[in-house]
């Protein structure tokens, strides 16, 4: 069995994103950038299945600039086989990369795709979903444990106030929580070799897909800066401020 | 960001024209691997007095021995630049723990001398199994008589036969209980440092003996007195020309400069680092300890001087990269970091209150390291006049 693993560059975890003077965006003008920390996950849980004989080959795949080669090659340099870049230089939507997603997925027929849940830059949490819903495949979404039984995948997800456990039919979708594992470190070594294994570069025009944007960003903003607490006197003080202040009540 | 998270001192760097895509990819997994291979076990190594040999092999098989190292003795120097060096530097040093860093790569001063102007068949000999972790190598130059003067040094090798036999002593020798072999700076000539040779000493000759010296910091790293009774020393180990060796000793400096630059900038994030995690969540007369003016600028001092050093730092870096040697700036840089993660220790230390006098913390032993980050490696003193006089003054 074959596991596609799309990662994508973003903002590196521990940089202060900047929102641009024309709030337009966020400035991404050298700005330290590397590989969205889920995506991480989803690399190691493919990793460990191929490891385990439960997979045979790992493939990386990106949307984006040319420097994604960069977050391609971390993919690697972990231990996935090969890599598939597919160039493209305008903002993709979650809408856009599911489609060009599922084009590579009818080229490369994995049984199992693994995503991250979401993208530390923009949060998004959809490609998955949009993922499953264009194949008609199955999801298990926010994954914190991932079995394969058969022609199955037993899907541990954490949902509010517990985990469930979903079975799916293979060929599946897969979305990574934090907790699933824990990545490995890529050794230098490996790094360098990463650069001689295949990484093949495509663009949309290949696989004919419509990158048009169809949200429009109207403005980006710093988040309201958090006011300091105070302490009320008294239970009436309280429910005034609610009332007046807050307007919660 | 969350009030009671752990302050991380990356959100203070703005937009370089430095770093890329490959930087930051080492950059995040060295510290994934100091994470999961280093940190949970600096109490147990600093208690121990020395690092396990394992790590050596666990380091290597990660990258770090061989890292900038030439490919045909087993390193990987393909698409290295100073940055990745910097980068490693500081992530080393913001473990607070710099004894691990020093004692681990030793090979960092030992080696290049030998790969400088040593014979190939010296190069083959050593450099792979130090590559690999299994063997490990120091550098001898001070003695008890002095190190600033490298050039007075008094420990002689005096040839007889096919051997050399080296009579004398080193002092302060980083690595120096568990070393395999040490690349020694020895007097084969008149005085001055035209009568210096470096020989290369198996550690296991006969009248070769080691004392372990107790620090004040430092204390995952072994440090040795080292004795010479009539050792013998094939000729062959003799690394370079008769009396050349002097040049060879200078090959190390720029480079360690440089890295040791790097590492006081990371020790001294990592003091503002604990200074600011403690000063939001600490209160005193009923606000945050972060809300007095007074523990406001010493936090602000300390970005000061942070910023001001990492940024000549990758200037200096930028004009390594370049080819230049830049050898009065990197002498001043030196100087400028050593100060600045003194500095930042100080001041950590004193917003910490009595919690950074218990041990265990990154702040109490930074505070134990910035005397020796001021003394090795050429002293404070030392480093100015250099540089007073590279500029000609
Ligand atoms: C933990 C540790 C590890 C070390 N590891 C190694 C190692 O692995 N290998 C090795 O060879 N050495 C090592 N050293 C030695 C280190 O390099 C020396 O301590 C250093 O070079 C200074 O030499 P010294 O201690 O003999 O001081 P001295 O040279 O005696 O100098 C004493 C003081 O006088 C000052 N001074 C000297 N000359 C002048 C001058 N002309 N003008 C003004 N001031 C001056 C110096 O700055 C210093 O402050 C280590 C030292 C320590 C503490």
């Amino acid at each position: 069995m074959k596991i596609l693993v799309p990662v994508k560059r973003v903002i590196d975890y521990n940089v202060k994103a900047r929102v641009k003077a024309d709030n337009t965006g966020i400035d991404l003008a050298n700005v330290k950038m590397s590989m969205n920390p889920f995506d991480e996950i989803a690399v190691e849980e493919a990793l460990q299945k191929k490891e385990s004989g439960e997979a045979e080959e790992v493939i990386a795949v990106s949307i984006g600039p040319s420097q994604c080669q960069e977050t391609l090659r971390t993919a690697l340099a972990m231990g996935a086989d090969r890599a598939i870049l597919i160039e493209e230089d305008s903002d993709v939507e979650p809408l856009v990369v599911a489609k060009l997603l599922k084009a590579v997925v009818d080229e490369e027929q994995p049984g199992l795709v693994i995503l991250g849940k979401q993208a530390i830059d923009d949060d998004s949490n959809q490609t998955g979903q949009m993922l499953a819903a264009l194949l008609g495949w199955p999801q298990g979404t926010f994954a914190s444990e991932v079995k394969l039984a058969g022609d199955k995948v037993e899907v541990t997800r954490e949902v509010d106030g517990g985990l469930e456990t979903v079975a799916l039919n293979l060929p599946a979708i897969v979305t990574t929580d934090l907790r699933l594992n824990e990545p490995r470190y890529a050794t230098l070594p490996n790094i360098m070799k990463a650069k001689k294994k295949p990484l093949d570069t495509k663009t949309v025009g290949d696989y004919g897909v419509d990158v048009t944007p169809r949200l429009t960003t109207l403005y980006v903003a710093e988040p309201a800066k958090r006011e300091a607490g105070i302490i009320v006197e008294s239970v009436e003080e309280l429910v005034q401020k609610l009332k007046d202040e807050a307007g919660v009540i | 960001m969350n009030e009671m998270e752990d302050f991380n001192a990356d959100m203070l760097d703005g937009l370089s024209p430095f770093y890329n895509d490959s930087h930051i990819l080492w950059r995040n997994q060295l510290r994934r691997f100091l994470a999961q291979e280093i940190i949970p076990n600096i109490e147990e190594w600093e208690s121990a007095g020395e690092l396990p040999r394992s790590l050596h092999k666990t380091a290597a098989e990660f990258g770090l021995l061989g890292f900038g190292y030439p490919e045909e003795y087993g390193g990987t120097s393909k698409g290295i630049d100073p940055f990745h060096r910097l980068l490693t530097s500081m992530e080393m040093g913001r473990m607070g723990a710099g004894g691990i860093g020093a004692s681990l790569m030793t090979h960092g001063i030992g080696l290049p001398p030998i790969l400088a102007i040593g014979s190939e068949e010296m190069k083959q000999r050593i450099a792979p199994a130090v590559l690999a972790g299994d063997k490990i190598i120091a550098l001898g130059i001070t003695e008890p008589s002095g190190g600033s003067d490298v050039a007075a040094i008094k420990t002689r090798a005096v040839l007889d036969g096919d051997d050399y036999v080296v009579n004398g002593s080193k002092m302060f020798i980083t690595s120096g209980m568990r070393a395999d072999y040490l690349t020694c700076a020895l007097r084969t000539g008149d005085s001055g440092s035209s009568g210096i040779s470096l020989l290369l000493i198996e550690m296991d000759s006969p009248g070769v003996s080691r004392t372990r010296l107790e620090k004040m910091g430092w204390h995952s790293s072994d440090t040795a007195a080292i004795y010479f009774d009539d050792v013998r020393v094939p000729k062959g180990n003799l690394i370079g020309g008769e009396n050349q060796g002097f040049a060879g000793v200078m090959h190390n400096f720029n480079g360690e400069r440089l890295g040791m630059a790097a590492g006081c900038v990371g020790a001294a994030k990592a003091c503002l680092e604990e200074a600011i995690t403690w000063a939001r969540q600490r209160e005193t007369f009923g606000k945050r300890l972060a809300d007095h003016q007074v523990i406001r600028h010493k936090i602000s001092e300390m970005v000061r001087k942070i910023k001001a050093t990492q940024s000549f730092l990758e200037l200096c870096a930028w004009r390594v990269n370049q080819g230049e040697t830049p050898a009065a700036d990197l002498a001043l840089l030196k100087v400028q970091a050593t100060r600045t993660s003194e500095f930042c220790a100080r001041e950590a230390a004193q917003i910490l209150g009595g919690a950074s006098f218990i041990r265990g913390n990154r702040v109490e032993r930074i505070y134990r390291e910035v005397r020796v980050n001021a003394i090795g490696g050429g002293s404070e003193e030392i480093m100015l006049d250099l540089a007073a006089r590279q500029m000609g003054i």
